[in-house]
């Protein structure tokens, strides 16, 4: 089963055929893909091929039906027995998600809160924290994306690209290994795409591990180490942004970059 | 609020080309008149005034008594009890309530089948039966004791009726039939938090128990709260019932109270007032608690009373001033 210690260093993401199911819908028909630490993934693919499902089974918001998912050498959602997986308590799932970040379409920032508390609630509730550090720490985030500003301000009172970048802030307080994008500008005002992708770009600059699901294929060629063309339930494609993007292989490929481009 | 009425009585029907045009600001047309509303605000005032004086002169009705017992001992320990009584129920009807709703929304078939069981039985049986029922406990059960089911062990036993004293059932007979009410309304408040909210939760460690305590239950309080206070509302008076099996209430010591004195009409009035002070100051800590959870859902909070009333005499003294001050130059002038 082990056959990380044999070729080198670890990858931080491991996906070994992956499956995934809704009623009789498959969507997810068997995933291989790797993420090295440092290194920068964008998925892309047309609406309903099965890259959100991929990334939601990464921190296990969804359950998989098959296959294998390790986070730096660990299997997400299952205790591993000589071989057999064993489904893992919420608490344990709850505790190997806090190494994992996570950014929605839809923000999904917690209205009640500020901005600042939105940051604070999980360093000090989950990771117990210090308050005082916890706040120190995270006026640090807002500054890194441009919002020291808004930090008493509720969800409500910012913008769409000013929440996102906030709730960018609030996955990173949580110090995470690894960081999940699920179209993070899609539901964001042209104009504001820019200020998120540019905390992103930073961010990949900075030595993140960063798994994106997007439609910006610029900011995928740009940024991206591997790009990952999924259709249908399965990686059509995956390489560099450079044979990716610009010499598709797949006909499949071609006729989306077309359709994005 | 004064503010926006008084901008909002300004525009006139001219555009503002036609204003300048007519060489004016103000359009001096006479208002419309609505002698209907005045002739129907008279006849109801004459009404009300003709029943008040009525009432007051009326020779069934001893004013002193009213006067004399209002603060009487007796009652005031009712007027206690009875707020006692409303706290507690609630407090335990609150509890089991969000019990029964988390239950219900389980995945655990069983608790979903019982929780839906608890509110049919409590929610399809009259509440007067329920406190009689609760009253009569002891002829049910002798004894209460706590042990293992189906075994000789037993931790502990008493006599059911020194443990469910009457302000026991009545606790147990109120808090639990309005558990059933409330769980629906929790319940309801549990599901209009957007689901995104939870999975952001997760995906940042937060434990189901964590999520549901610090995430989802302080935005359905949103929800909960306004119709949780008309629950408060009617459970202050559904205390009366409680006179039923001798809960030494407002209602109950009014009526023992007029039972001696043969005073009815007038300590039923006694209890009647004290029953209004007490739903009006009820609706204080409601104001304060939907505007304490209402933070984030409104660009800017609505002002507290306190607040609202010293912006009033602010915007009155500047009126005054003002009127003072136009006063003295009309005077200039003449």
């Amino acid at each position: 089963m082990n056959t990380q210690a044999l070729d080198g260093p670890k990858p931080l993401v491991e996906a070994r055929d992956v499956r995934k199911r809704f009623g009789a819908n498959l969507v997810l028909r068997g995933i291989d893909l790797r993420v090295e630490r440092g290194q920068v993934m964008c998925l892309l693919g047309p609406s309903g091929s099965g890259k959100s499902t991929f990334l939601r089974c990464i921190n296990h918001l969804e359950w998989v039906d098959g296959g294998r998912i390790y986070v730096d050498g660990e299997l997400m959602g299952y205790h591993e027995h000589g071989g057999r997986a064993r489904q893992m308590k919420p608490s344990q799932i709850a505790a190997q998600r806090r190494s994992i970040g996570m950014v929605f379409q839809r923000f999904n920032l917690f209205p009640h809160l500020t901005a600042l508390e939105n940051i604070v609630e999980a360093p000090v509730g989950v990771a117990r924290r210090s308050k005082a550090d916890a706040r120190t720490r995270g006026m640090e985030l807002l500054e890194r994306v441009g919002l020291t500003d808004r930090a008493g301000m509720y969800p409500a009172q910012l913008s769409g690209g000013q929440q996102q970048r906030v709730a960018i802030a609030r996955a990173l307080a949580m110090d995470p290994k690894l960081m999940l994008f699920d179209e993070p500008t899609s539901a964001l005002d042209p104009e504001l795409v820019g200020d998120v992708l540019n905390v992103m770009r930073d961010l990949a600059k900075s030595g993140m591990t960063m798994i994106v699901v997007t439609h910006e294929i610029g900011f995928a060629r740009e940024v991206a180490d591997q790009v990952v063309f999924m259709d249908d339930g399965i990686v059509v494609e995956s390489g560099a942004p450079t044979d990716v993007i610009s010499n598709p292989r797949h006909g499949r490929t071609k006729t989306f970059l077309d359709s994005v481009l | 609020m004064t503010d926006e009425i008084a901008t909002a009585k300004k525009p006139s029907r001219l555009t503002p080309d036609e204003r300048t045009a007519a060489g004016t600001h103000d359009v001096a047309a006479t208002p419309l008149r609505h002698p209907g509303r005045w002739v129907a605000a008279a006849v109801l005032i004459a009404l009300c005034t003709g029943w008040m004086f009525s009432l007051w002169h009326n020779p069934n009705i001893e004013h002193l008594t009213i006067a004399d017992f209002l603060f009487d001992g007796r009652i005031v320990q009712g007027v206690l009890f009875t707020v006692a009584l409303t706290g507690c129920a609630m407090v335990l009807a609150t509890t089991l309530a969000i019990l029964l709703a988390v239950m219900r929304l389980s995945a655990n078939p069983v608790l979903r089948v019982m929780s839906w069981a608890y509110t049919w039985f409590f929610r399809g049986t009259p509440l007067l039966v329920q406190i009689v029922f609760w009253g009569y406990l002891g002829l049910l059960y002798q004894e209460l004791t706590l042990g293992i089911p189906f075994t000789s062990i037993q931790f502990a036993s008493a006599d059911t009726n020194a443990i469910v004293t009457p302000f026991v059932a009545g606790l147990l007979a109120l808090g639990m039939n309005e558990a059933a009410y409330a769980s629906e309304i929790v319940r309801a408040g549990l599901l209009s938090v957007d689901h995104g909210n939870v999975e952001a939760a997760h995906s940042l460690g937060m434990s189901p128990a964590y999520t549901l305590r610090r995430i989802v239950l302080p935005q359905a309080m949103r929800v909960i709260i306004p119709p949780m206070g008309n629950e408060t509302i009617s459970m202050l008076k559904n205390t009366a019932l409680l006179q039923l099996i001798a809960v030494p209430e407002l209602y109950t010591q009014t009526s023992w109270i007029s039972a001696q004195n043969l005073r009815q009409v007038e300590l039923l009035i006694v209890a009647s007032a004290w029953y209004l002070v007490l739903t009006s100051v009820l609706s204080v800590p409601q104001y304060y608690l939907e505007r304490r959870y209402g933070r984030g859902t409104n660009r800017s909070l609505p002002l507290t009373p306190w607040q609202r009333a010293r912006r009033l005499v602010g915007q009155v003294r500047t009126r005054v001033a003002q009127v003072a001050h136009t006063d003295a130059r009309t005077e200039g002038e003449a």
